[in-house]
């Protein structure tokens, strides 16, 4: 306490001391890891002084500098047009028909602004503060702060877009409390904000499109990134539908490819998020930060059979109106629920934390639903061996309200959840089950947004930079858009002072050693011709990581999914079935290179958990508890970001510490009892 | 086909809604044309002598200002002027479409459109059609095909329809009539831009109907009557 | 339940294609539709046969990927995307005809997934207000009325689907434009380019080789989004004004 931080403030925290070792074995420790470009000062300068510090890149000179972008959600699109109105010639990826698709589109709630526009004390620094906490102090201040300084210009430019936000009678932007913040700083556009923003980046991305200074590549899967000399020259593509595997070089890359979320197999990503462009970069030397953080979201739609596909989020607002409860006993689980009578239902929420009820936050509600449901109290119908579900009752809410009331305020997802289960929620309780949502977890950065890799630049979800163990609802479209529109423009320009970089060509021997990789590995899939799709291996990781890297995590548990997830992909690489042919549209083969992937990482995700000894944030550590069974964080030991080095082929992931210091704000145990 | 080259210099004239303006635009003085026309064809309950008085007196207007039949002559001229542009737009519309869709469904269901919007194109050839023979029947060659006196436009008009094969023609070219005056009314409004509410909408299709029951109901009284007996 | 289904295959752009039948057992009428041919996929690929190509990605009716003329509809039976549509909406013995979108401007890619660039090309023609990152003002310095914001979110959700194009029998993408022209011609920031913006994406859309709109109004009715009719209404109004204007 009461050290010097480098920032040149005084430190609220010493550095922690890990005791614990328990994924000794499966890894090799490596050196501390600084980062290289934190900024110095009080934090409230540390931006705008660093804005100004950044050298700048004459216009002329703009055009000459090439840009790759991988992803159009938030993060890319934004970045992307800015880049592109700033001259610079961009080259922008993804693996959908149209950058209006990536997956930021599904985006419900809202997005968060520090505009005070309710007069409720709402600030910067109020902004900044909440973020830090709620991701259980494990986000860097720096990188936060910044996040809370930009997020009233992103409403600004939206607005000046044409984004729809909802607006009050005088014609001036509505915002809502979210999440548990007691202030009104979520702006939203109905239950569809994440459509709205990226409709929003898109339409100036292809605006950008149309004055020739963005080459947009749609269709088109980023497989490898081209590094040179140990910097970020390229990637590797393969066009979807002609099969063709490209080559792209350029004078920066940035990866804007989303999270990896779907390694759980069933989650609300979309169909094709993916790992893929980030573990690529991961095996050519990007650190992984905290992969282990994945965030989990109480109120889903239910697995309903072995063959759903995803799953479906229904806005947390109904935890303000509906009841959560689970039979008391086992043999009423199968029960239409109105004929359960009030003394048989357990109110678990309401009995277990009575000041908070259902309102506790997203982790605690997500557990203690699987909790139920493991005991053998779940309803629904049976899938594998348990019910997964519990209830969602709005009968109370519905007596006080009114069916009229409750219409009003829910009609959508109350419409949503009628066509998804074909039950009446106004009618019977609706049942929720928790999911995989995002992942707080990616590669690592600097306060630059820039990898381990010099010229690979991290944005978005795909970065691990400003949640910490948690994020607060309505701050990752926040974090996309401050990432593409404001930060990452002026941050890369520093890099980009550095130009001309050397000259390389199709023929360079990394460029050659890049594209035979890629084209190894295609075949490789196509010639196994075993007896299993791509998607049966990944359900089996999904069912592994659910179970024992999921909500709660146990030491016997992960070491357990360490060895599972090893025979996986034993199996993928002998056992495989990919049919068709590499020169045509080919999803199995798409599938197959991303389940491979998803495998590698799940197995690091596992290690991450094993070696993190401590519950924090989103997940739950068995080991660390208080004695009334909750969360206990460890901050004299865990107080760091765990950057994972691959190790190489067969050998084993190198663990860099970051350690986290606080100046403007000090750490504290958070509690809901 | 596609091809993925932007447009330059793009002009509004140049596009598929100006087609639509003008076809509106030339549905509308059809309409104000047959709504005026079926007026004067009801003269017919007035007897021999108004219906031929109506009829010259058609040829007088503006006399002396201008020479006989000249008013009528700027109504022809007008008429043929849109007809050219109704017929000529819906030509490059139609040709549009089916290059639009070059590959048919195997199963394909009309689930919200109208009949009468679905074939306002051979409706249209088929009022296109019964013109043709209108005009040679009672103005251009003034053909009465009882073999009678052809000079007398009142006695054309019921020797015409005393044939009961000539009333169907006529009743058939007025359902195919209602039917493209049923679409073609909301069909106008709404490419005029009129109807921006669901209100307006509501209203427009409204119109459809009234219009086209009104107009083709009103043709269709003199040659159904004259065929009863009523005219004669 | 068991049903049949006849779906068009196509190995390329180029290649000609044919109905295939299948036939598929022991279906859920949980199941979406697309999980119902994620099980025939699975059966093909055991079988030896490779999996039928459609495209879909967040399933959960918003990022417009998906697609499929169901039984001759588009997205099928319900008023909403194929991803949300349940198979509870089919009966037991049901043979289900399942074809791409159909529309020149859309060229079939393989099986049952087409190209529908040319909507972000008609997008990259005017469907923007001209912001650059940075030069915008304080968001409340131009208030919008709320019952203009609020007609402009209504359109604004339009998913960039192409139902619209699929149902309408000239294959006009009018609605989609229409779609996009009211939600930034509703908006104070949307007004300096609003009749340059209307011409473009007209032009634009002609260009492309879909058809003119002769307000049939099948397109509305397949919208997931149910965007309305008087979208167009607001088009081609938006177009006579800037004619007017000698644009
Ligand atoms: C259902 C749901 C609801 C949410 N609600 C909220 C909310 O209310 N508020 C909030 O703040 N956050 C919310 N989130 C989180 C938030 O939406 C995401 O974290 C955020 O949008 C991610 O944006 P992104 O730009 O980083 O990535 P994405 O939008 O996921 O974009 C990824 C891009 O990368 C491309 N890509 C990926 N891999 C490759 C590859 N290998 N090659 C080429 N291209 C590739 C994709 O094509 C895509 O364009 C929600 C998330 C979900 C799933
Ligand atoms: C003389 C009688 C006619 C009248 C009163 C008439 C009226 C109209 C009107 C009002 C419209 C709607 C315009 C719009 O959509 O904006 C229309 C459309 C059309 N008309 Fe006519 N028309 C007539 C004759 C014809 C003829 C002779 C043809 C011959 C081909 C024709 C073919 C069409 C077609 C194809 C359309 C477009 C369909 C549509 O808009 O849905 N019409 N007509
Ligand atoms: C039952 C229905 C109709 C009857 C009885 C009828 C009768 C007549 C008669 C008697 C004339 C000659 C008038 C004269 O020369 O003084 C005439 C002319 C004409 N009619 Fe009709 N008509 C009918 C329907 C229509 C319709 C539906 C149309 C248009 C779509 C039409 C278009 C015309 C035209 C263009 C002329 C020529 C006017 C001219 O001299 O320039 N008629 N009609
Ligand atoms: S208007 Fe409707 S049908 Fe057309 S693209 Fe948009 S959402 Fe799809
Ligand atoms: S169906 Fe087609 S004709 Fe117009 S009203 Fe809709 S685009
Ligand atoms: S898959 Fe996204 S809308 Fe259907």
């Amino acid at each position: 306490m009461g050290t010097i931080d480098p920032s040149g403030m005084t430190a609220t925290n010493g550095p922690s001391v890990q005791q614990s070792d328990d994924a000794h074995g499966y890894y090799t420790p490596g050196e501390p890891l600084v980062d290289p470009v934190a900024p110095t000062g009080p934090i409230s300068q540390r931006w705008t002084t660093r804005k100004f510090d950044n050298r700048l890149v004459n216009p002329a000179n703009r055009r000459k500098m090439s840009v790759i972008i991988v992803g159009t959600g938030l993060a890319g699109g934004a970045a992307a047009a800015t880049m592109g109105e700033a001259g610079y010639q961009v080259k922008s990826f993804c693996y959908q028909d149209s950058p209006r698709r990536a997956h930021s589109i599904a985006a419900q709630g809202g997005i968060n602004a520090a505009k005070n526009y309710k007069e409720d004390g709402d600030s910067v620094h109020r902004l900044f503060y909440d973020t830090v906490k709620g991701g259980d102090y494990r986000s860097r201040e720096s990188n936060v702060y910044r996040l809370a300084e930009v997020s009233a210009n992103i409403i600004d430019q939206c607005v000046a877009q044409g984004v729809p936000f909802a607006r009050e009678y005088g014609g001036l932007l509505d915002n809502r409390s979210f999440g548990g913040v007691q202030v009104s700083r979520t702006f939203y556009a109905r239950g569809q904000t994440g459509q709205q923003l990226l409709i929003g980046a898109y339409q100036a991305l292809e605006r950008q499109v149309a004055a020739g200074t963005v080459e947009m590549f749609t269709r088109h899967e980023m497989l490898e990134v081209i590094v040179v000399d140990g910097t970020a020259r390229g990637i590797i593509a393969r066009d979807l539908v002609t099969g063709e595997i490209e080559t792209h070089l350029a004078d920066v890359v940035v990866l804007a490819t989303g999270g990896y979320g779907n390694v759980f197999y069933l989650s609300t990503n979309a169909m094709g998020s993916n790992v893929t462009a980030a573990w690529r970069a991961h095996r050519k030397g990007a650190y992984m930060a905290n992969p282990c953080y994945t965030q989990i979201h109480p109120t889903c739609i239910p697995v309903s059979g072995e063959h759903q596909s995803k799953l479906t989020l229904m806005s947390e607002s109904l935890r303000n109106d509906g009841r959560i409860w689970v039979p008391k006993k086992k043999e009423d689980c199968q029960k239409d629920p109105r004929d359960i009578p009030e003394e048989d239902r357990d109110y678990y929420l309401e009995r277990i934390y009575p000041s908070f009820g259902n309102l506790v936050p997203r982790d605690i509600a997500s557990r203690q639903a699987k909790n139920m449901c493991d005991e053998g109290r779940g309803v629904g119908p049976m899938v594998g061996d348990f019910r997964r579900g519990v209830y969602l009752d709005f009968s109370d809410a519905i007596a006080r309200l009114g069916k009229d009331g409750i219409e009003e305020k829910y009609d959508n997802l109350f419409d949503m959840y009628a066509r998804i289960t074909g039950e009446n929620p106004y009618e019977t309780p609706m049942r929720i089950y928790p999911a995989v949502h995002y992942v707080m977890g990616g590669l690592w950065v600097d306060y630059h947004l820039q990898s381990s890799i010099p010229g690979l630049f991290v944005t978005g979800e795909a970065n691990f930079s400003d949640h910490g163990a948690n994020r607060l609802g309505a701050s990752a479209l926040m974090q996309g858009l401050a990432d593409g529109y404001f930060v990452l423009p002026n941050t890369i320009r520093e890099y980009l002072a550095d130009a001309p970089f050397s000259k390389i060509d199709e023929s360079h021997p990394a460029v050659v050693e890049a594209q035979q990789d890629v084209q190894q590995r295609i075949d490789r899939f196509l010639s196994i011709n075993g007896t299993r799709s791509a998607d049966s291996y990944h359900k089996e990781l999904g069912h592994i990581m659910w179970e024992y890297c999921g909500m709660e995590r146990s030491e016997d548990g992960l070491r357990k999914a360490i060895d599972m997830i090893r025979e996986l992909k034993a199996d993928f690489w002998t056992n495989l079935k990919v049919l068709g042919t590499a020169d045509s549209l080919n999803q199995s083969l798409e599938k197959a290179g991303r389940v491979i992937d998803f495998i590698e990482l799940g197995e690091l995700m596992c290690i991450d958990a094993l070696n993190r000894r401590e519950s924090c944030g989103g997940h739950f550590r068995a080991e660390s508890q208080t004695e009334d069974g909750e969360a206990l964080r460890h901050d004299d030991e865990f107080a760091y970001v765990a950057a994972w080095e691959f190790g190489g082929e067969g050998g084993q992931p190198v663990l860099h510490k970051e350690d986290l210091i606080y100046t403007a704000i000090e750490m504290k145990q958070r509690s809901y009892k | 086909m596609a091809t993925p080259t932007l447009v330059k210099g793009a002009r509004a004239t140049r596009s598929t809604i100006t087609l639509k303006l003008l076809m509106a635009a030339s549905g509308l003085a059809f309409i104000g044309f047959v709504l005026a026309h079926m007026y004067g064809n009801l003269k017919a309950f007035a007897g021999h002598d108004a219906f031929n008085e109506y009829a010259h007196h058609l040829r007088t207007i503006g006399e002396p200002m201008l020479p006989e039949s000249g008013l009528l002559w700027i109504l022809r001229t007008g008429l043929i002027v849109a007809l050219v542009v109704h017929v000529a737009s819906a030509a490059a519309l139609w040709r549009r479409a089916n290059r639009a869709r070059p590959v048919a469904y195997q199963v394909k269901k009309n689930v919200a459109s109208s009949l009468s919007s679905r074939t306002m194109r051979w409706g249209g050839l088929t009022i296109l059609a019964f013109l043709v023979w209108h005009l040679l029947n009672f103005t251009i060659v003034k053909v009465n095909p009882s073999g009678g006196a052809t000079d007398d436009p009142y006695n054309l008009l019921v020797d015409t329809f005393d044939l009961w094969w000539m009333t169907i023609i006529y009743l058939v070219a007025m359902a195919a009539l209602a039917m493209h005056l049923h679409h073609g009314v909301w069909s106008a409004c709404q490419t005029l831009g009129l109807t921006n509410t669901a209100v307006s909408r509501q209203r427009a299709k409204l119109a459809g109907w009234v219009i086209a029951v009104v107009v083709a109901g009103g043709f269709s009284l003199v040659p159904l009557f004259t065929v009863f007996g009523v005219i004669d | 339940m068991n049903l049949t289904l006849n779906i068009w295959r196509q190995p390329n752009a180029d290649a000609p294609g044919a109905m295939h039948a299948y036939a598929v057992e022991g279906i859920s009428e949980d199941m979406s539709f697309l999980e119902m041919l994620d099980v025939l996929n699975e059966q093909l690929n055991a079988q030896g046969e490779e999996p039928i190509a459609f495209d879909h990605d967040c399933r959960e009716g918003i990022c417009g990927t998906c697609s499929l003329m169901i039984n001759g509809q588009a997205h099928g039976p319900e008023v909403t995307t194929t991803c949300q549509l349940h198979m509870r909406s089919f009966t037991d013995g049901d043979s289900i005809t399942i074809e791409p979108w159909r529309a020149g401007a859309f060229p079939v890619v393989k099986d049952l997934v087409v190209d529908r660039g040319a909507f972000d090309r008609i997008i990259q023609s005017g469907g923007y207000i001209s912001a650059n990152t940075g030069s915008a003002p304080e968001a409340n310095s131009v208030p919008a009325p709320r019952d203009k914001a609020m007609r402009a979110f209504n359109v604004a959700t339009c998913i960039g689907c192409g139902a619209c194009v699929a149902a309408c029998p000239n294959g006009s993408a009018s609605l989609f434009m229409g779609a996009k022209i009211t939600h930034l011609g509703e908006l104070p920031q949307g007004q300096p380019e609003r009749y340059t913006r209307v011409v473009d994406m007209v032009a634009q859309h002609d260009h492309e080789g879909f058809g003119g709109c002769t307000n049939i109004g099948e397109c509305a009715s397949a919208c997931p989004k149910e965007i309305p009719l008087d979208v167009i209404s607001q088009l081609n109004k938006d177009l006579r004004t800037a004619l007017k204007q000698g644009k």
